[in-house]
C-alpha cells in the first residue's frame, strides 16, 4: 500500500522589529506565518541595553535614586520607590508615615497618566487615532497636576531615602480633587469609546488570549496577570508605603463585565478600571494624609554617612502601572556605591506571555498584541552580548552554567 | 476621428488631468484639516499635500536591490495615467466636452479601469521585493475581491432600472446623469437606493485605501504594506494617483446619485459662463459632501480592520445591503 502523502504548505518566515512602526522600542519578533495566519512566533529583545545598572554601582546610593528614575521614562517614581524601599531595609532607616502618604499618592497619579498613555498607544495601533488623541489630551491633565505637585511632568524627582523631598499642603487639595473630577468623567468618555466601539470589539475580543492557566504557568505580572483572572498586586499582597491602610482591591475584568477572557479586551478593561480605582486612592490618601516630617533624616550628609556604614542586601518593590518591579540592592559597609544592584522591570515577567498571545493571530493582531502588555523594553533589556559586531544568545545551559560560576565566586569571596 | 476632435480630445485630457490632480491634492488637504479638528487638533494647512508632492519630487528615489527596477519604476505611472484615465468617462457639471471619452466607454469600463490602479500598486509592491509589500499585495488583491460585489450590484441596479426605461445606453454613465435615478422610483425603490447609497460610501474608504479599509496599507502592522519601499519621486507619483482616485470615486458617487446641476435648481440665464462657473462649484461641493461622508468622517471614527474582516463586512454585510437595495428596485418597478 503506498500511502499517499499531503504535503502541507510550508510556513513563510518573516520578521517584524527590531525597527518598525508597530513598536515603539526595539524587539524583534520572528513569525512563521500561512497567509496572514501566524504559526510560530519566537522574540529577541536585548536592543535597547543601556548599562544602567553598571553606572549605578558607580555612584553613591542617592544619585542611583535620581539614576533610577531614568530607567522608564513613563514609570520614574516607581523605580525609585522601589530602590528607595531596599536602600531602607538595608540600613534600617524608618519612614515617616507622611512621605508614606505622599508615595502613594505620586504613584497613583504616576500609574494613571501611564494607563492612558497606554490606552493612547493601543488605539493608535488599531488604527483608531481618535482615540488615541483623546486619551492624550486626558493624560495631559493628570500630568499637568503632577507638574504641578512636584515640578516635574515626568522624572518628578520626588523620592528620597527615608521619605519624600517635598510635601503636599492642603492648599492643593482643591486643585487636586478638580483633576480627580475631571478623570471620573473621563473615565466614562473613555469606556464609551474604547469599550463600546464596535470595531474596537471586532480588532480585541478574543483576540491575543492569555488563559488563566497559561498565565499561572508563565507568571505574568500587573494587568496583563490580573486581565487573565489572576489576582496579583503588590499593594494588596505585600501592602507598603500608605496601602495598607487603604480600602483597595483586584481589578480584573470580571468587575465590569462578570466574566475573564484573557483576550486584549480584558485588558483594555483592567487598565481602564484601574485609572478609576486609582482615581478612589488618591481621594482616600489625602483624605487620611496625617501630619509628620517628610524625611527621616533630612541632611543629605547625614544619610550618605549611615549609608556608606550599612551592610547588607534587600529587594524593594513596587505595583509599577505594568505590574510588580523589584529592585535587589546590596551594600557594604565602607563603600559609598551599592556593590550590587539588580532592576528587574515588570515587562520582564510580561515577555514570555507574547508567545501563547500570538500563536494563532493574525498578522494584524501584533501590533496590539505587543502592545497589550504595555512593554516597556528599556526598562528590561539588563544585558547584551556582543563581541566584536556579531550579538550572542545564551541558552538556558550557558546561562546556567554562568550562575552556578558567579554564585561560587560571590560564595569564595564572603568566605574570606 | 479627424483632427480636431483629436486635438479636443488631447486639450480635454490635459485639462482634466490638471483638475483632478490639482483638486484631489486640495480635497486631501481639506480633509486632513477636517480630521485633526474632528480630533481637536490644529492639523496641517490645507496645501499640506502640495508641500508634500514638492518635496517628494526632489528627494531620493530609491529603488531596492532586489526589485525589478522596470515594474517597480512603472507602476507609479501606470497607477497614476489608469486614475487619470477614469476621469476621461465621468460627466462633471454639465460641462459641454464632458466626459471626454463619452461615446467610448460606460460603466463597466470605469468597474474595470478602478482596478487598474489597485493593481499597479500590487505589482509595484511585489516587484519590490518586501516581505511587508508581500503582505500588503495579498491583502490589496483580496481587498479588490471584497468590494466588487457590493459595487458591482449597485451598478447593475443603475442599468437595470435604465434598462427598464428604454435608454439606447443604460449602462452609459451620461444616460445615468441624464435621468437622476432619485426621479424614476417610488417610496421602495427609493429605500433600496438609499441602501445603495450606503453601500457606495462604504465602498469609497476602500477604494481609496483608507481606515477601515486600509489594512494593505496598514502603517502600524505591515509599515505601509504596499509603498514600503517607496520613495521620491515613485511615492509622489502614488499620492497623486490616489488624489486623482480620490476625486474619480467621488465623482464616479456624485454622478450616480446626485447628478443634477446648479443651474437644474436656480436657472441661470443671463451669462453663461456664471452658469458654469456656478455649475463647477457647485460640483466640487458635491464631491465635498461625499468625500467629508465616505472618507473623512468614517476614518477618523474607527478602528482598522482586519483583512479577514474587511471581506466579512464587504461580502456578508454590504454585499447583503446591496443586493438588497437592488431587490427593492426591482420590486419597486413591478408595483
Amino acid at each position: 500500500m503506498k500511502t499517499i502523502e499531503v504535503k502541507k504548505p510550508s510556513a513563510y518566515t518573516t520578521q517584524i522589529g527590531p525597527a518598525h512602526p508597530a513598536l515603539k522600542e526595539p524587539v524583534m519578533f520572528t513569525l512563521d506565518i500561512e497567509g496572514e495566519q501566524i504559526k510560530k512566533v519566537d522574540f529577541v529583545p536585548g536592543m535597547a541595553h543601556r548599562g544602567i545598572e553598571w553606572m549605578g554601582m558607580r555612584r553613591n546610593c542617592i544619585q542611583v535614586l535620581y539614576l533610577a528614575e531614568r530607567i522608564c521614562g513613563i514609570c520614574g517614581i516607581t523605580h525609585s520607590i522601589s530602590f528607595a524601599r531596599a536602600v531602607e531595609q538595608i540600613a534600617q532607616i524608618q519612614v515617616p508615615n507622611r512621605a508614606h502618604y505622599i508615595r502613594a499618592i505620586v504613584g497613583e497619579l504616576e500609574r494613571i497618566h501611564s494607563h492612558l498613555l497606554w490606552a493612547g498607544v493601543a488605539a493608535h495601533e488599531l488604527g483608531f487615532d481618535s482615540a488615541f488623541y483623546m486619551a492624550w489630551r486626558c493624560r495631559e491633565n493628570v500630568l499637568d497636576l503632577l507638574e504641578y505637585l512636584t515640578g516635574n511632568r515626568i522624572h518628578y524627582a520626588m523620592i528620597q531615602i527615608g521619605g519624600v523631598r517635598r510635601d503636599i499642603v492642603p492648599d492643593q487639595f482643591p486643585h487636586i480633587e478638580e483633576s480627580m473630577k475631571f478623570f471620573e468623567e473621563a473615565y466614562d468618555k473613555l469606556a464609551a469609546v474604547f469599550l463600546d466601539d464596535t470595531t474596537v470589539q471586532m480588532r480585541c475580543r478574543d483576540c491575543g488570549v492569555l488563559t488563566y492557566d497559561e498565565a499561572r504557568q508563565l507568571c505574568p505580572v500587573g494587568p496583563t496577570a490580573r486581565a487573565s483572572g489572576i489576582k496579583k498586586d503588590v499593594r494588596i499582597d505585600h501592602p507598603y508605603a500608605a496601602y495598607a491602610d487603604l480600602e483597595i482591591d483586584y481589578m480584573t475584568p470580571d468587575v465590569l463585565t462578570g466574566e475573564v477572557r484573557g483576550d486584549v479586551y480584558d485588558r483594555i478593561i483592567t487598565r481602564l478600571l484601574e485609572v478609576k480605582q486609582s482615581v478612589d486612592l488618591v481621594r482616600q490618601l489625602i483624605s487620611m494624609l496625617p501630619d509628620g516630617p517628610l524625611l527621616a533624616i533630612p541632611k543629605p550628609a547625614v544619610l550618605l554617612a549611615k549609608l556608606k556604614g550599612a551592610a547588607g542586601e534587600a529587594v524593594g518593590r513596587h505595583e509599577a502601572p505594568r505590574g510588580e518591579v523589584m529592585h535587589y540592592v546590596r551594600l557594604e559597609a565602607g563603600k559609598d556605591e551599592p556593590v550590587a544592584w539588580k532592576v528587574k522591570a515588570s515587562s520582564y515577567s510580561n515577555y514570555l506571555s507574547w508567545i501563547p498571545m500570538m500563536e494563532g493571530a493574525q498578522i494584524a493582531d501584533i501590533p496590539i498584541i505587543a502592545a497589550s502588555i504595555d512593554p516597556c523594553i528599556s526598562c528590561t533589556d539588563r544585558v547584551a552580548l556582543v563581541r566584536q559586531d556579531t550579538r550572542e544568545v545564551l541558552t538556558k545551559e550557558e546561562l546556567h552554567r554562568l550562575s552556578v560560576e558567579k554564585t561560587r565566586r560571590i560564595q569564595a569571596s564572603l568566605a574570606k | 476621428m479627424n483632427a480636431t476632435t483629436l486635438l479636443l480630445t488631447a486639450t480635454g485630457t490635459l485639462g482634466l488631468a490638471i483638475f483632478g490632480l490639482l483638486a484631489g491634492l486640495w480635497f486631501m488637504g481639506i480633509d486632513r484639516v477636517l480630521a485633526a479638528r474632528m480630533q481637536a487638533r490644529i492639523g496641517p494647512p490645507i496645501r499640506q499635500p502640495f508641500i508634500d508632492m514638492a518635496k517628494l519630487m526632489v528627494k531620493q528615489n530609491v529603488v531596492p536591490a532586489n526589485a525589478i527596477p522596470w515594474l517597480f519604476n512603472g507602476a507609479p505611472l501606470l497607477a497614476l495615467a489608469s486614475a487619470i484615465t477614469i476621469l476621461l468617462y465621468i460627466p462633471m457639471a454639465a460641462l459641454p466636452g464632458l466626459p471626454v471619452l463619452n461615446l467610448h466607454g460606460d460603466l463597466v469600463l470605469i468597474m474595470y479601469l478602478l482596478l487598474i490602479p489597485g493593481l499597479a500598486m500590487v505589482a509595484g509592491g511585489l516587484s519590490s521585493g518586501s516581505p511587508y509589500a508581500t503582505i500588503g499585495a495579498q491583502r490589496e488583491m483580496v481587498t479588490m475581491i471584497a468590494y466588487e460585489l457590493p459595487l458591482a450590484s449597485t451598478i447593475i441596479a443603475f442599468a437595470w432600472k435604465l434598462a427598464q426605461l428604454d435608454v439606447a445606453t443604460p449602462f452609459s454613465l451620461a444616460s445615468v446623469a441624464a435621468t437622476p435615478i432619485w426621479t424614476l422610483v417610488g417610496p421602495v425603490g427609493f429605500m433600496g437606493l438609499l441602501l445603495l447609497l450606503a453601500t457606495m460610501i462604504l465602498v469609497a474608504p476602500g477604494e481609496l485605501g483608507r481606515i477601515p479599509f486600509d489594512a494593505p496599507e496598514a502603517e502600524t502592522e505591515i509599515a505601509g504594506g504596499l509603498l514600503v519601499e517607496y520613495s521620491g519621486r515613485n511615492l509622489a507619483l502614488f499620492s497623486l494617483s490616489l488624489a486623482v482616485k480620490t476625486i474619480v470615486v467621488t465623482a464616479l458617487i456624485v454622478g450616480l446619485f446626485f447628478p443634477w446641476n446648479f443651474t437644474d435648481i436656480v436657472a441661470i440665464t443671463c451669462c453663461p459662463f456664471l452658469a458654469a462657473g456656478a455649475n463647477i462649484l457647485f460640483f466640487l461641493l458635491k464631491l465635498f459632501v461625499v468625500l467629508f461622508f465616505s472618507v473623512t468622517l468614517i476614518r477618523i471614527s474607527v478602528a482598522r480592520f482586519r483583512i479577514t474582516q474587511v471581506v466579512d463586512v464587504y461580502w456578508k454585510v454590504l454585499g447583503a445591503l446591496s443586493i438588497v437595495g437592488l431587490i427593492l428596485v426591482m420590486v419597486d418597478a413591478r408595483i
